[in-house]
Parts: C-alpha cells; structure tokens; sequence
C-alpha cells in the first residue's frame, strides 16, 4: 500500500483543465517478471512532458508516441510490449514479463 | 476518461476515501465505483477482494474484459506511547508502507533522539489526535500501559473507526481496562474490537519481535478475508 499516482491523477486534471491534450497509459495486466504492477500509470500531455511509470523506463517512449496519437484521435487503445513480440525487441523489456497498456485519452 | 470522472476520482482520493475505476478496455467505457456504493454494486465480490488486497486487476464479467484500477489512501499507523517497541514498531511500519506517527505527551520519551524521522507528537491523547485525521484507513495502537494515555486515545480510535485497535497487556490488565473504558460510555461492541493482547501469539520476547507480531496481526486484518480473519485471531 505503498503511496501510488500520487501526482499522476492530479498532474491529468491540472493539465487538462490548461488546455492541454492530455493521455493517461496504465498497466493493465502483466505475465512474468514485469517491472511496474497493475495499476501503474504514466500520463502523457500533447507537448510530449510525461509524469509516471509504466515499466521503470523500458517503454516509455513508446508508450509516449502512441499517446500522442490518441489524444488525436480520442480514441483508446491496448498496447503490449513483451520479449516474444518484434516490438519488444526494439523498445526492450528486459525483465523478460509481458506487460498490456491501455491508453486513453483524458477530457 | 472522461474529466468529471477525474475529478471524482481525485476527490476520493484527497479524501482518503477507496475507489475503484472499472474499464472496459475494448470499448474504452468507464465507471467509478465510491466506496459507499460497492455494497450495491453487481461487482461487489471482485471490488472487494480486489480493495482488501490493495490490488488493480483485470477480470472477465458477462462476456466483458474490465480492468478494476484500485485507488486504495494509504494506510497510517497512530502509536500512543513512545516506548522501546515504538521505536522498532516504527521503522517497521513504514518499510511496509505505513505513514507512522508516534504520540506521547512524555517528552523524555517522545524525542527525535529516539525516533529519528518518524513523526512525533509531544501531546496529550486529547491535543494531539484531533489533528492526526485518524481514519478508517488508520491502524491505531496504544502502548503506554498508562490508563491516563491509553482510554482516551482508544476512545479516540472507537470514534474514527479505525480498522485495527490493538492495546498493550496481559488478559488481566485487558480485563480492568474494559472496566474503565465501559465506565466511561465506550460500547461493548467497540471494547470488543480491542486486540489485546496485542499482536499474533507467535512467542515474541524482544521489542522487534513484538512489533513483528503486531504488524502480522494488522496485515492479516487489513488483508484477510472476515472468515480466515476470525481464524488467525
């Protein structure tokens, strides 16, 4: 129980209510050693500025790309990152887990 | 999500109120669940595993793929009673992620010398637990074995709903305080939620290994479910 998001949440609205594009990534499920639990989160502003976590570091700037293209299109979407998939290989969990992130826009 | 579910979500937060943000992460839908609404709600048995444990999860209800997102206030530890198992039930609590705060009007005893970084209130029970917000996210234990410090603290913890109150002493000590706390208006049914003697009966002898039996009994109450709870007590 560990204190979590603690700024993450707050630093979507305050973003939002700016007037910034603002998307929120979380960790939906995880297979194996993954770096960050369930739950963790990593939000995302349409000037590419990022607070959180999703992995300790593996994936975010993947995480932060796609983000971009949600606050976009407004539309969600899964993303998942793991060793056995191309893209792994490219953004590199190196822990070896699996791990699913929905993406969402905030507004 | 959308802002107006932010901003509920937020403020369950700030006040130190569970929630839990259920998505179904095909169609992007959402919903909170409050925590005065989980009783009603069709996902009750999943909400309330998944809050007990402190743990986000997905789960598959009537054909649909829902992530169970658990904002969970973390939990604080109250001591009353700045004494030798304090100062390792102290450190203790907090590498379990507690926020721990230690309260004795002593001051020979509440001194930052004794506690390093640990929050101390150099008060008595009646100034000092007013500002401490104690909640029903707070474990709250008295070990004084002062009666003038002791009662109206627990007092104190009966009246915020803590989710563990623990008391230092022996059965027969238990006993005469019982007595004092009913004399002073406390319900049975509170008096009754006094673990006392405090802590897991795991034989512990030396100051940290009681303040590894009272930490095992507040993680099996705040973990457990109320039938195992009933077991391990």
């Amino acid at each position: 129980m560990l204190d979590r998001d603690e700024d993450i949440l707050k630093a979507a609205e305050d973003w939002q209510k700016a007037g910034r594009g603002v998307a929120l990534a979380t960790v939906v499920e995880t297979w194996g050693s993954a770096p960050r639990p369930a739950g963790s989160s990593l939000v995302i502003n349409d000037e590419g500025t990022f607070l959180g976590s999703v992995s300790g570091g593996c994936v975010e700037g993947a995480v932060v790309t796609e983000a971009m293209d949600v606050i976009q299109s407004g539309k969600p979407r899964m993303l998942e990152f793991g060793v056995a998939d191309e893209t792994a290989w490219n953004v590199g969990l190196s822990c070896g887990g699996t791990i699913r992130v929905f993406v969402e826009k905030v507004g | 999500m959308k802002l107006e579910i932010l901003h509920e979500l937020n403020a369950e937060r700030a006040a130190r109120r569970p929630a839990i943000l259920v998505t179904d992460t095909e169609s992007g839908e959402q919903r909170l669940v409050k925590s005065a609404d989980f009783a009603k709600d069709p996902l009750r048995a999943e909400l309330d595993k998944q809050l007990r444990m402190g743990k986000s999860a997905s789960v598959e209800a009537g054909g649909k793929k829902l992530f169970l997102n658990v904002y969970a206030p973390t939990a604080k530890l109250v001591i009353v009673g700045a004494v030798h198992i304090s100062q390792a039930l102290a450190p203790l609590a907090r590498s379990l992620g507690y926020d721990v705060t230690v309260v004795d009007p002593r001051t020979a005893f509440a001194s930052p010398e004794r506690f390093p970084d640990i929050p101390l209130v150099a008060e008595w029970p009646d100034t000092a637990l007013p500002q401490l917000n104690v909640d029903a996210y707070t474990a709250f234990v008295a070990v004084t074995h002062d009666p003038k410090i002791d009662d109206p603290a627990l007092l104190h913890a009966f009246e915020r709903g803590c989710f563990y109150i623990g008391a230092l002493g022996s059965r027969k000590t238990h006993a005469k305080r019982g007595d004092r706390l009913r004399a002073q208006g406390a319900k049975e049914s509170d008096i009754a939620r006094i673990h006392a003697p405090i802590g897991l009966a795991i034989g512990a002898v030396s100051p940290s290994e009681i303040a590894v039996s009272i930490m095992a009994e507040i993680t099996a109450v705040l973990r457990l479910p109320p039938k195992e709870k009933e077991e391990a007590a």
